[in-house]
């Protein structure tokens, strides 16, 4: 299956990554090989069939809400690229 | 030489006094220091905690406390579970700066049974790939050819147990990350049912498919340190709440009377001649053990590898959406607003072939195509399950190779991703069905490139899988070779 480069740069966009020009005509080709190779999956009748989406039938797990202690803020924030007053920060968003 | 022997020879001799903890953790290090630049099989190496913990073991130990079913043994996690004040990098760019502010369940329960931790392993960057290559670290060697492949993902787990750099290890298997590393270094590779094992602290791969394992020198171990990992966990929410045997009581040395199926047109394509020799050879050591082989057909199984290259990579993308630059991890040094933050921390810190997935997930959940690929997937999954669940309702487990060939060397599968997915072909209908797989040595090939035989149990049935493989190791010999490294 043929995927074409305007399908990979739109991906790549969706996927927030960006692509050189090398790397969209790779992909073309890497990702045009896996579809083909998943397209076998057509073969299948799968008219009436439920998809499964985890091997365990577990469904809707709740906690009691009861009031527990977090974890440490600084403990946590060690590992952000940039912070400012206890918060994690980032350049400014709103012109 | 205490590095040399298994958990269950040396918690006698801790036990008994006969050696002391920081003996073994001593031996161990003095291996480490001196193949590690050979295998490459750590990324990050605990000394200082390990010695600590030796020291505060023994101090129990000679005060008659209990230290636990693993008490003073030297173990390996794979990089890609969170240890309090570890670094935890998932052999990624992303996250190589990462210090994980608290304990996986596996770590805590490791360290509750007694465990000393002596380093975390290398892996395929996220866990994905099966040769331990797209490290963004090192190269994981295979012990027993240095010019060959570990397995992947958890390559370094399986290389580190079969170099008797640590005594044993645990891995993460999403569609054989740790049956098909175990077979290719000569060591037993468990990967539990879906929900036996807490994955609260495991980086997230594809959730419906990863679970944690352990990685031993033979087959009592593998049923030790299960022991040890599983049980219900409420950090977990796919933790399931089952009573937990005590595993190696299931270790009794018999087959007799036990159903063995065969998926024989399964197995059949693409499987390497002498492969087939050392499996074929295998069942009749079963059924002169006393155990009733059967053919059986899993019809769907060949349409399981398409179904987890939709599956799996659909989960990743999802999963891996979280490293955006902000939070932690890899934020990139080129940016003039926030888009350019996300962008460039993810294309720079994301190496080739998890890109590759996240590019094919992201393409299989865009408008337009979730029908004919996710929910298609997702309703073939349901026939491979139906499937096992027929073959299971006449035999008590399921025998068949662990991979279609032995080790590759560096660099010969890596043009073509589709060639590397297939030496998953017989391990990932095992995740896609969320059952338990066990891989244990059963011989080499004319390069002296070690085999695994693969047996596939029913939903919580891990004892029927280890008495099985208990019963074959203890009647052959395959284990006890050692890599001559």
């Amino acid at each position: 299956m043929k995927i074409t480069h305007e399908e990979v740069k739109h991906i790549a966009k969706l996927a927030k990554l960006s692509l050189s020009e090398e790397e969209v005509e790779k992909y073309a080709k890497d990702l045009g090989g896996i579809a083909e190779f998943v397209e076998k999956l057509n073969e299948v009748d799968v008219t009436g069939v439920n998809p499964t989406a985890h091997a365990v039938d577990k469904y809707n797990v709740f906690r009691a809400d009861e009031l527990k202690d977090s974890y440490n803020r600084e403990a946590i924030l060690k590992n952000a690229p940039s912070k400012e007053a206890g918060c994690i920060s980032v350049p400014k968003v709103v012109e | 030489m205490y590095e040399k022997l298994t958990i269950h020879e040396l918690r006698d001799k801790i036990k008994n006094k006969e050696v002391t903890i920081k003996e073994v953790v001593d031996d161990v290090f003095k291996r480490i220091e001196a193949l590690e630049p050979k295998v490459e099989a750590f990324v990050t190496l605990n000394k200082e905690y390990a010695y600590k913990r030796a020291e505060e073991l023994q101090a129990k130990l000679d005060n008659g406390d209990n230290i636990g079913i693993l008490g003073g043994i030297p173990v390996a996690i794979k990089d890609n579970m969170c240890m309090k004040d570890t670094l935890t990098t998932c052999s990624s760019k992303m996250l190589s700066n990462f210090v994980s502010p608290y304990s996986g369940t596996v770590v805590t329960k490791l360290e509750e049974a007694g465990a000393i931790i002596v380093g975390k392993t290398n892996m395929d960057e996220f866990a994905m790939g099966s040769s331990t290559a797209t490290s963004a670290h090192k190269k994981t060697t295979n012990p027993w050819d240095t010019e060959r492949v570990p397995g992947g993902s958890s390559g370094g787990s399986a290389a580190c147990v079969a170099a008797d750099m640590a005594i044993a290890s645990l891995g993460s298997d999403t569609g054989g990350s740790i049956r098909q590393p175990a077979s290719y270094c000569s060591v037993v590779g468990l990967k539990p049912t879906y929900g036996l094992v807490s994955r609260f602290g495991l980086i997230a791969f594809a959730s419906s498919l990863d679970q944690i394992g352990p990685f031993t020198k033979d087959v009592r171990d593998s049923a030790i340190m299960l022991n040890a990992i599983a049980g219900h966990d409420s950090k977990d929410t796919t933790s399931v709440e089952i009573e937990v045997p005590d595993y190696e009581k299931a270790l009794d040395g018999s087959v007799k009377g036990l159903k063995i199926g065969i998926p024989t047109e399964f197995i059949k394509d693409g499987l390497n001649p002498e492969v087939k020799k050392a499996f074929d050879e295998a069942i009749e050591k079963l059924k002169e053990l006393g155990a009733e082989v059967k053919e059986i057909s899993l019809d769907y199984a060949k349409y399981a590898l398409p179904v987890y290259y939709i599956i799996a990579p659909a989960e990743a993308s999802s999963n891996l959406a979280r490293y955006d630059g902000i939070k932690y991890g890899y934020r990139t040094a080129n940016f003039d607003n926030l888009e350019d933050i996300y962008a460039n921390s993810r294309t720079e810190g994301f190496g080739d072939e998890v890109k590759r997935r996240i590019m094919l997930g992201t393409y299989v959940l865009s408008s337009g195509y979730y029908d004919a690929y996710y929910k298609r997937a997702g309703q073939v999954r349901t026939l491979i399950k139906e499937d096992f669940d027929k073959a299971f309702a006449d035999v008590d487990v399921i025998a068949l190779p662990t991979a279609p060939n032995t080790t590759f060397k560096f660099g010969e599968k890596s043009n073509n991703p589709v060639e590397m997915y297939l030496e998953d072909i017989f391990t990932v209908p095992v995740n896609i069905a969320g059952l338990p797989g066990i891989s244990v040595p059963c011989g080499f090939d004319s390069k002296n490139l070690p085999i695994g035989l693969q047996f596939i149990g029913k939903v919580f049935d891990e004892q029927t899988l280890l008495k099985v493989s208990y019963a074959y190791e203890q009647n052959t010999e395959h284990h006890k070779a050692r890599p001559n490294i």
